[in-house]
């Protein structure tokens, strides 16, 4: 009884908040327009009760979830009772409807957190972002409450639930929506900045130190949340591929490409009250590609017309949210953008024209990526033609574009504001070119083959690596080594962060290309007993064996890696089998290692009696997303940065902030 | 939740394995490019795989088929194109450049030079805004410099 009473209390908070929503939408916006304080200062507290109240509805579904209460139709489809409670408690966003309230829910966390930390900026700008935000918060919950209720309930409740997709049960993927959701939706607070800038009609300098910190963080997130989603598919899709160019992974990685470029161009508009209204722009289009990404997802459209045309009460409601807020916010600029002065002087060559050149990388190579997702669209609706755009064509559209980034982005880095000098900025960095022409000289004698990808990300990687090392030697000034060396670790955070990010890219890019240059395969029939050289290293099939899990059964394969007559490790890669679900999954078994790593799956039984063994090393995989945690650290250690912390300026008056610069 | 629609596709499909050790060709060039070709051929019934990772049934019957292809003695284009013949243009994951894919294929070499033509025009224009701040110092503040840095 009282556990109905809970989901039903949920239910009714999801309505409330949308109450709230709505006038916090109206009254604050008012209030800034007639220059009413009283109706301003709605906002906070409505944003605050938002929180509690989405928070209250979230907090009643996990406890449908974990309770197994199968009176909820969601709860069945997507839960079991013998399922592990980590995966009980996930099963809650593993589902469209149960993940849009976590998208809700984190649109209001944003909401509350600008209103909590917004006590430094100016009154009507204050309540024109929280105003403008809940408006975001209102389409959402609207979207959530008429199309996707996730509390809707069952006449008959069945005995037991049909389990979540055995896919969805794994740590990886458990915490991967989550953490994507917080960089797309933190994505929503620079675009609502971005509109109330353009209703006030004011971009300066603490603007653009405001909008940094959301930038960096949800930039911070949007990485875990896509390296944790292609580790999830290097481990459990069986043959070791870490990006598909899916569709739906490319909803999640333009937003991050456009949001590399904001937290870059945003720098400029702090530090040199320049490329306002295109820093305008790119917020209005990162949060617009988050929702784009959103319809992707959710609608089905790019993989069937078909299956969308069949059932598009969710898919053109979401398209009705992107054209309303992505055209209005548009037209809304079309009005303004000429408003914005720019101030700054700047040379051909500076730091600043550097930062239009990264700006630039990033936005064409996010609209190659965009119009080869949708192209198959396009091309039926229009031309008639059925076309596929996968992996191959991306590879070569959008790498080129990396790899020029890559070559500038340690000249860029270090060139100094206003007025540089090429030449210069290549002299300072003439010991990072050294070395990474020499690793890469190494890398090409070292191999095997022909290939040129390998040397080629091991230069680029060095390059940004050491170049970053390099930009925060430079940073420490004048004297000698010693002191320039001690003197570099009392940098302030945001040129640790800057570096650190950078030189995470590095490392990625060499993760990726060592690994695809660089890859052995074994596919075979092993009989028990039997030992077969992979590359170094000897693999012996010592059995198989039946192995019962929670609520699956696996065929376990025991495996030993041998080095000459030394045996290194045992590995256990799985065949499970999900009844429940009945669906089988294959579960790798992997042995990391700094530079390789190595990779099992257990197959089929064989007529003959043997078992196919297939066998991966992978150099360098582990740098992929290595990479990826220190450019989210990076990230952190920026927005640690007293300077930009998001609360920081509370201390500070605007005006004074810009003169320190 | 970007791979749910993969795992859905996966649903779809039996769990065999990926190039299963009876498909693979005795001669290890000939293998190599059956790989290279499956790489850049779409498994249909799946969501934007190749037929090269796919596990699918019908991703077995093309990889198969490609082997008997070159075993044939077709080189890889005419491998390719006997696909094409037979499962239409969707099948390519790269897709023919050829009458309105063009778009597709110059967007970014164009995008990006209108991109450089608008950003150059922008610095320039950063230059010397109209009427302000002049580059270098006049002769009056070179000489004012040079009287301080005498101090």
């Amino acid at each position: 009884m009282v556990c109905a009473m809970i989901v039903e209390l949920g239910h009714f908070t999801l309505i409330l908040a949308l109450i709230v929503a709505i006038v916090q939408t109206v009254i604050p916006l008012i209030g800034a327009h007639k220059g009413w304080a009283n109706w301003m200062a709605v906002a906070e507290p409505a944003a605050s009760a938002q929180f509690l109240l989405v928070g209250f509805s979230f907090a009643a579904l996990t406890y449908a979830f974990v309770t197994s209460d199968f009176s909820l139709s969601l709860v069945v489809a997507n839960s079991h009772t013998a399922k592990p409670m980590l995966y009980k408690v996930s099963g809650v966003w593993g589902n469209h409807e149960g993940s849009m309230l976590l998208w809700v829910l984190i649109l209001t966390l944003f909401g509350a957190m600008a209103a909590w930390f917004g006590g430094n900026l100016p009154s009507t700008l204050r309540a024109r972002v929280l105003a403008v935000q809940s408006s975001v918060t209102v389409a959402f919950m609207a979207f959530v409450l008429f199309t996707s209720n996730p509390f809707a309930r069952l006449e008959v409740p069945p005995f037991d639930g049909r389990d979540l997709n055995p896919l969805l049960q794994d740590p990886g993927l458990a915490f991967h929506p989550p953490f994507l959701y917080l960089g797309y939706v933190g994505l929503s607070i620079c675009f609502s900045f971005a509109v109330a800038a353009l209703i006030e009609g004011r971009v300066d300098a603490a603007w653009g130190r405001w909008v940094r910190p959301w930038t960096l963080l949800s930039w911070l997130f949007l990485t875990i949340g896509i390296a944790l989603g292609s580790w999830w598919a290097y481990y459990e899709l069986g043959w070791g591929g870490f990006w598909f160019w899916d569709p739906v992974e490319n909803a999640s990685f333009m937003p991050w490409l456009l949001a590399a470029a904001l937290l870059h161009s945003a720098i400029v508009v702090e530090k040199r009250e320049s490329l306002k209204s295109w820093t305008i722009l790119l917020a209005i289009m990162a949060f617009g590609f988050s929702l784009i990404g959103t319809f992707i997802v959710r609608s089905g459209i790019i993989t069937s017309v078909h299956a969308f045309a069949s059932d598009p009460s969710r898919g053109v409601f979401i398209l009705g949210i992107l054209a309303f807020f992505t055209g209005g916010a548009l037209m809304l600029f079309a009005l303004r953008a000429n408003s914005m002065q720019a101030k700054g002087v700047f040379g051909m060559v500076s730091r600043e024209s550097a930062l239009v050149m990264n700006n630039i990388l990033l936005a064409v190579s996010a609209l190659v990526v965009f119009v080869g997702t949708i192209w198959p669209l396009i091309a039926e609706m229009t031309f008639g033609r059925k076309l596929s755009v996968g992996a191959p064509f991306f590879d070569m559209a959008f790498t080129p574009f990396m790899i020029v980034l890559a070559l500038i982005l340690p000249i860029g880095a270090v060139l100094p504001w206003k007025r540089a000098r090429i030449g210069r900025a290549v002299k300072q960095m003439r010991w990072a070119l050294v070395l990474a022409v020499a690793l890469a000289t190494l890398a090409w004698a070292m191999q095997t083959g022909r290939s040129a990808l390998g040397p080629v990300g091991v230069f680029l990687g060095t390059w940004l690596i050491a170049g970053a090392a390099v930009d925060l030697f430079l940073r420490s000034g004048r004297g000698n080594f010693a002191s320039k060396f001690a003197r570099m670790f009392r940098l302030p955070r945001a040129d640790w962060g800057k570096s650190i990010a950078h030189a995470g890219l590095g490392v990625t890019m060499v993760g990726i290309a060592g690994m695809l240059a660089w890859e052995t395969e074994d596919i075979r029939v092993a009989e028990i007993g039997d030992r077969f050289e992979v590359g170094q290293f000897g693999v012996q099939l010592d059995g198989v064996e039946q192995v019962r899990g929670p609520n699956y059964i696996a065929v376990q394969g025991q495996l030993s890696i041998w080095r000459d007559d030394r045996k290194l490790f045992d590995l256990r890669p799985e065949k499970r089998n999900y009844p429940v679900a009945r669906m089988p999954t294959t579960e790798a078994d992997i042995h990391n290692g700094f530079l390789r790593d190595i990779y099992l799956v257990i197959g089929d039984q064989q007529e003959g009696g043997g078992w196919a063994v297939r066998t991966y090393i992978k150099p360098l995989a582990n740098w992929i997303w290595a990479g990826s945690i220190i450019m989210a650290l990076g990230a952190g250690f920026s927005l640690s940065d007293r300077r930009y912390r998001v609360a920081a300026g509370a201390r500070k008056s605007p005006a004074n902030a810009v003169a320190a610069e | 939740m970007k791979k749910l629609l993969i795992v859905l596709a996966l649903i779809a499909a039996p769990m065999a394995q990926a190039v299963e050790p009876s498909e693979i060709l005795p001669d290890p060039a000939q293998e190599a490019r059956a790989r290279e070709i499956s790489k850049g051929l779409r498994c249909l019934v799946c969501r934007n795989e190749s037929i090269d990772d796919s596990n699918a049934d019908l991703a077995r019957d093309l990889r198969v088929l490609v082997r008997e292809r070159i075993t044939a003695g077709d080189s890889n284009k005419e491998v390719v194109e006997f696909v094409v013949d037979r499962y239409g243009e969707y099948v390519l994951l790269r897709p023919l450049a050829s009458g309105s894919n063009l778009v597709l294929y110059i967007i970014g070499p164009v995008a990006l030079l209108a991109a450089l033509g608008i950003g150059f025009i922008y610095l320039r224009g950063r230059r010397r805004p109209a009427g302000q701040v002049p580059d270098g110092l006049s002769a009056a503040e070179a000489a004012r410099l040079k009287e301080i840095m005498k101090d």
